[in-house]
């Protein structure tokens, strides 16, 4: 087994994710059955390779600092599931 | 033959000399779409409306003699790219009611040059998926035979493409989106170099991999489509600053004395044999243009598949942390508080292959499992990167089959996830190592089902995909069919 249904139930939270317990059994089996695939990996001898993070060579991007024209904030709460005012709102945080 | 199965290009010489009007290509367009939509279900909506008053506006700009690359014709938008004040949805519930206040670069650069945009097409959810069965908004069906799979994840606009819905469309491709379903629905599809065609306004799946791409008819169209949204965006980081030539000037130049490199890895066992028997029949039509082919190794393809879920599941769980049921999307009215709030807003507004891949990319990146997993596999990535680096030493570009089989059964393997990621085992290794690949038609199977090969080349060479692809076409000449709706 490389993962556990514990494992599971602590990845989920990890990802705000919550899963029925059938749910579960049905991840931590198809997980296994993935991860069990990419131990393929292990046979490949990568001393002294530096992994690569970029499809092709660039280096960071800047620009200058300068402030540029932003959405109206109108446009931008538009889409809001709720909002007020100039505001998001969500369920309280704390009590 | 009707309006709506014509090329971009032949459909603008008849605009150019007064024989049609974009008016009459929309509306033959929605007549189409009025009498197939119902079978395929390409799109996840249509822009009837604004499509014909785009149209309209077009036809007193050609009346104007201003014709740009695009004036009039009607193209397809995969619904990942985001048009403004037109819902956005990446066929998924927790973006069903998402209405971008922006226009994607891609879409600018259509608009800018002339185009009618016909509505957005259908895909997996969050193009993450190989056969458009895990969109939210219910599956697409191949044109060429309503019960099995057009492809995906772009398996929306490749068979709107296919069966006349539109004249030629845009999708995204992260390990095969554009080049698998375009092979298995007939059509041409070009994945470009990434940082070719920017990003911005592209809803994220995997940043390292994701690039969009056109989907056309013949290969002057891709060149047309290419033309129109390569080149660099101030905007968007990853995009690179690289001249952009121009490729219609390619699609006729022929591939005398050049040569092809063919890997053995993608000759392997498994393979569908009628697919095999078209590859190795476009082998001998490319050889017949002047090229000689010869046989390469890319060693280390046989560890891509593994790479690719570790590395896109890895980027798609910190891309889709967005999605919290605060800023837009799906909010689950039961979260009591904002914990609870984020985790049913997420579990009830994604579907469960999304929920598969951010559940691997989060365990793949979690303490303790960084360097067993997504260290391991951007190492081996890079040896990947390495073999098409040698190879390209020897060869001008590479021919390989598309996909390892024609379209497969709706639902045949929705139940094992592991069998629908190895759809993509021949077009997973060119987003690993960012370098450019156009799929294009290479035959049927003797039960009438499309099959594509595809063409790879090194970093910024999408101008000799057109120049091959160009080449193939024009001398493959296989008979010219269209689906049977």
């Amino acid at each position: 087994m490389k993962i556990k249904s514990d494992e599971v139930t602590h990845v989920a939270n990890l990802a705000r994710l919550e899963f029925t317990e059938a749910e579960t059994e049905k991840f931590t089996s198809q997980l296994n059955g993935i991860l069990l695939y990419m131990d393929m990996l292990n046979r490949v001898d990568t001393e002294g390779v530096a992994p690569m993070t970029h499809a092709i060579a660039q280096k960071n991007a800047f620009r200058e600092d300068r402030a540029m024209e932003s959405l109206p904030r109108e446009e931008t709460l538009a889409n809001a599931p709720d909002a007020r005012g100039d505001f998001f709102r969500v369920p309280k945080v704390i009590d | 033959m009707d309006l709506n199965q014509l090329t971009i290009h032949e459909l603008q010489e008849k605009l150019k000399a007064g024989e049609t009007t974009s008016t009459d290509i929309v509306q033959s367009v929605f007549r189409r779409i009025d009498s197939v939509e119902k079978d395929v279900h390409a799109y996840i909506l249509l822009t009837r409306d604004a499509a014909l008053a785009e149209a309209a506006r077009a036809d007193e700009e050609i009346k104007k003699g201003r014709i740009q690359a695009l004036t009039g014709i009607p193209i397809a938008l995969k619904d990942l790219l985001c048009t403004r004040g037109v819902t956005t949805t990446c066929a998924s519930r927790i973006l069903h009611n998402y209405v971008p206040p922006y226009d994607a670069t891609v879409v600018e650069k259509l608009r800018a040059a002339g185009a009618v945009f016909t509505g957005k097409t259908n895909m997996d959810e969050f193009a993450m998926g190989s056969s458009t069965e895990t969109s939210w908004f219910g599956i697409t069906r191949n044109p060429w035979d309503l019960e099995r799979i057009p492809g995906g994840s772009s398996g929306g606009s490749a068979a709107a493409v296919a069966a006349g819905e539109c004249i030629a469309a845009i999708g995204s491709d992260t390990g095969g989106s554009i080049r698998q379903p375009a092979a298995l629905c007939g059509v041409v599809g070009m994945k470009p170099t990434y940082g070719r065609v920017s990003r911005y306004g592209l809803v994220a799946f995997a940043s390292s991999l994701d690039q969009i791409g056109p989907f056309t008819r013949d290969v002057e169209d891709c060149a047309i489509l290419m033309n129109v949204i390569a080149g660099y965006d101030p905007k968007e980081s990853t995009s690179v600053p690289a001249e952009v030539p121009d490729y219609r000037q390619y699609v006729s130049r022929g591939i005398d004395g050049w040569t092809v490199g063919i890997p053995g890895e993608y000759f392997i066992e498994g393979i569908d044999a009628e697919v095999l028997e078209a590859v190795r029949k476009a082998i001998k039509v490319v050889e017949g243009l002047g090229a000689k082919c010869v046989e390469i190794s890319l060693p280390h393809t046989e560890y891509c598949l593994a790479v690719y879920y570790i590395v896109a599941p890895a980027e798609a769980s910190s891309n889709l942390a967005r999605y919290d049921g605060v800023k837009y999307g799906f909010r689950s009215p039961e979260g009591r508080e904002l914990l609870d709030m984020y985790k049913k807003s997420r579990s009830a507004g994604f579907g469960v292959e999304v929920k598969r891949r951010i559940m691997l990319g989060t365990y793949v990146l979690s303490s303790g499992y960084y360097d067993a997993y997504y260290k391991k596999a951007s190492q081996v990535r890079a040896l990947i990167k390495r073999d098409f680096d040698e190879a390209f030493r020897r060869c001008d570009v590479i021919l390989t089959p598309t996909t390892p089989t024609p379209a497969f059964r709706i639902g045949e393997k929705t139940e094992d996830p592991l069998q629908m990621y190895l759809s993509d085992i021949f077009t997973i290794s060119t987003n690993l190592a960012g370098i450019p690949g156009i799929s294009v038609p290479c035959g049927f199977t003797r039960g009438g089902l499309p099959i594509g090969f595809q063409f790879l080349a090194g970093h910024m060479e999408e101008a000799k995909l057109i120049q091959i692809a160009g080449a193939y076409e024009k001398s493959a000449n296989f008979e010219k069919r269209r689906p049977n709706l």
